[in-house]
């Protein structure tokens, strides 16, 4: 018998009683706007969040923000980047990549976590090879929290998809917090659309 | 392994055991204040631990359905009964693809197959990127944490480790410095290897997709890169469907550093391009411990080390103490398992305060197990013969009332008259760290005699 058919029967024999699958809940979202929690879970995370009227106002703050950027690879219809990220076939080559701008799919209020596919991207190494990333996000696109999250993801759409909450992190030397452990040093969130929004409900 | 001995030597340099004590109870409170936040936490629990509880009752479907939709998806699924087998089916492929060098994310399975020996002797380079684990690996010790591998180091030991092995400037100290340079280096290692090994957080039975968790982003760096991914998933990880993810990203990252969720959460369904990607499911006794009435639910663990972080016992005995790839309280209740008598000190290396239960998101009764495993051992004869005398002359006293009163009032005078080192002596190991109080002049028995009794 291969080892597959020795596992699944030995797993078949000794498995406990069946258990029922509960359903899961909702959750309400505390008080307050959705878009202000979003913005503090970025924040108390390492992350920066900037709040534009308009997708056009991107380009600028970002060469605000980064202004010694060499390569910078854009996702944004709106805005070119120094790199074709189409024109790339082997993920190397993106090794010298300073910032790379896309565009976040839903964001998640209790935790800053932002939902990037793949086609989002260009290259699935992309947002972790970058030095700094930039996530454009639409305001309506924030939910509360994960389970709401995702009732709005399709996981597997696409080949590939991330939350990423922050720019990456270590405390593995004496607990002490560094930014920028092997993935960006840097995370910037546009959030983009008018101020007035509807009042934070799951 | 034997734990208290190994806990004495740990303890003997007592500023360092209070240190190691501190930095874990540090990551305590921080679960704390996560986890107060979310007012329903304690609902998420018992979600959490009835969706394992249900899938793990339906494993043997739930793995089927996982591997006929991965498989569907382009994946190749492979099945390792045991350590060896895992470690030929991975070495298998990496000579498939004529690798030699490669990348690794934090994997406490191959750390419990022996992957890295084993892979090295074959020849291959193969690196740790968790910045946690390289420290470890550099040091060529296990690591001490599942989730902080080097907890046990201090700054200055990684300084001169990274002086030593990574040149870095003498006498640097700076955790910034020092996380820059291997992150110089290690960036390297990313762009040279020809694959890229991850454990899996939790596998999707009904898309065939799996999740990986990491602060650091090595995970995905390693396997964007490289042309192979495989990801190592031990059987008891999967999880029924996406949707149950939600409950399980709230409670992980809480429970294990007080974040609200890891980084970088992946979800990995098909390949890119040109990449070949293989899951090994590995058994190596989960299915054995699934059949073990008392201990089955031990199998819902998903790896937060919660149960660690509060332990008073891991705190001031290091992880190393424990002799096996996962320390603290759940490593003490799934050990035993394995080898009942190479680890028969693991159920005892607990005060059974119930702390561990009392933090673990999915609601595993560590404490009452390492209790029942205690039961076992004994019964096994796996404890020393002052142990298991000195609890026969108790049982012979504790279970007749007037023997019992005749001893109280035996021992009361005793300590009155006697000399201290008749309790507090090298032969009781008992008293080594701890005081009798004043014994007080009559029993409650007596008292209740005396004023309560009615007439």
């Amino acid at each position: 018998m291969s080892s597959r058919d020795d596992i699944l029967r030995a797993v078949g024999a000794n498995k406990p009683s069946s258990v029922p699958l509960p359903e899961i809940s909702t959750f309400d979202a505390p008080g307050g706007r959705l878009i202000t929690l979003f913005t503090e879970a970025i924040q108390s995370i390492g992350g920066q969040v900037e709040e534009v009227d308009t997708r056009e106002d991107v380009a600028s703050l970002l060469t605000a923000r980064y202004p010694d950027a060499m390569v910078v690879a854009s996702l944004l219809p709106e805005m070119n980047g120094t790199v074709a990220l189409d024109g790339i076939q082997d993920p190397h080559e993106l090794a010298d990549l300073d910032v790379l701008v896309c565009e976040g799919e839903i964001g998640v209020a209790e935790n800053g976590a932002i939902w990037l596919p793949e086609s989002a991207v260009g290259h699935r190494a992309a947002p972790f090879i970058t030095q700094h990333l930039a996530v454009v996000l639409d305001k309506r696109q924030i939910v509360w929290n994960m389970h709401d999250a995702y009732a709005r993801v399709q996981v597997d759409a696409e080949g590939f998809g991330v939350f990423v909450a922050g720019p990456s992190k270590t405390a593995d030397i004496e607990q002490s917090l560094v930014i920028g452990a092997h993935g960006p040093r840097s995370l910037t969130v546009f959030l983009v659309g008018s101020s007035a929004e509807s009042k934070g409900r799951s | 392994m034997n734990h208290p001995n190994a806990a004495a030597q740990f303890n003997e340099d007592v500023a360092r055991t209070t240190w190691h004590d501190e930095s874990l109870w540090f990551v305590r409170t921080k679960r704390d204040a996560a986890t107060h936040a979310v007012p329903e936490w304690e609902t998420l629990r018992d979600l959490a631990s009835q969706i394992k509880e249900h899938t793990l009752s339906h494993l043997d479907d739930y793995l089927t359905t996982f591997e006929q939709q991965a498989t569907a998806n382009g994946v190749q699924v492979h099945w390792a009964k045991d350590a060896a087998e895992h470690n030929r089916i991975v070495h298998a492929i990496l000579q498939q693809h004529s690798v030699q060098r490669l990348v690794k994310s934090k994997s406490m399975l191959t750390e419990e197959c022996g992957l890295n020996p084993f892979l090295e002797q074959q020849g291959i380079e193969v690196v740790d990127t968790d910045l946690g684990e390289h420290i470890v690996q550099l040091a060529e010790e296990p690591p001490s944490h599942i989730v902080m591998p080097a907890i046990h180091f201090k700054k200055e030991e990684i300084g001169s480790l990274f002086h030593e092995k990574l040149g870095t400037d003498a006498g640097a100290t700076d955790p910034q410095y020092l996380t820059e340079s291997a992150r110089q280096h290690l960036r390297a290692r990313f762009l040279a290897a020809d694959a890229a090994l991850t454990g899996v957080n939790f596998g999707i039975a009904e898309t065939g997709g799996f999740v990986v968790c990491t602060n650091e982003g090595n995970a995905d760096l390693g396997v964007h890169l490289a042309p192979v991914h495989i990801a190592s998933m031990g059987i008891e990880k999967l999880i029924p469907k996406p949707e149950h993810l939600g409950v399980f990203l709230r409670l992980l990252a809480r429970s294990a550093t007080g974040q609200g969720i890891t980084v970088y959460s992946s979800h990995f369904h098909r390949t890119r391009a040109g990449q070949a990607m293989h899951v090994v499911i590995v058994d190596n006794g989960r299915s054995e411990h699934l059949g073990r009435a008392d201990f089955w639910s031990a199998l819902k663990c998903i790896r937060c080390g919660a149960c660690m972080n509060t332990c008073p016992i891991y705190r001031r005995s290091g992880g190393h103490s424990y002799g096996t790839t996962v320390p603290g309280p759940i490593g003490s209740i799934l050990s035993p398992g394995r080898d009942l008598k190479a680890h028969s000190t693991l159920p005892f290396a607990s005060t059974l305060c119930g702390s561990c239960s009392a933090v673990c998101p999915v609601q595993i009764d560590i404490h009452t197990q390492l209790y029942k495993w205690r039961q076992i051992v004994v019964k096994e004869h796996h404890v020393s013969a002052s142990k298991r005398g000195g609890m026969y002359w108790v049982n012979k006293v504790f279970a007749h009332p007037r023997r019992f009163r005749w001893a109280g009032r035996l021992v009361r005078k005793a300590l009155q008259k006697l000399p201290s080192s008749w309790i507090q002596n090298r032969l009781n190991v008992w008293s080594r760290s701890r005081e009798l109080p004043e014994p007080p002049e009559q029993s409650f028995r007596a008292w209740y005699e005396q004023n309560r009794r009615s007439p």
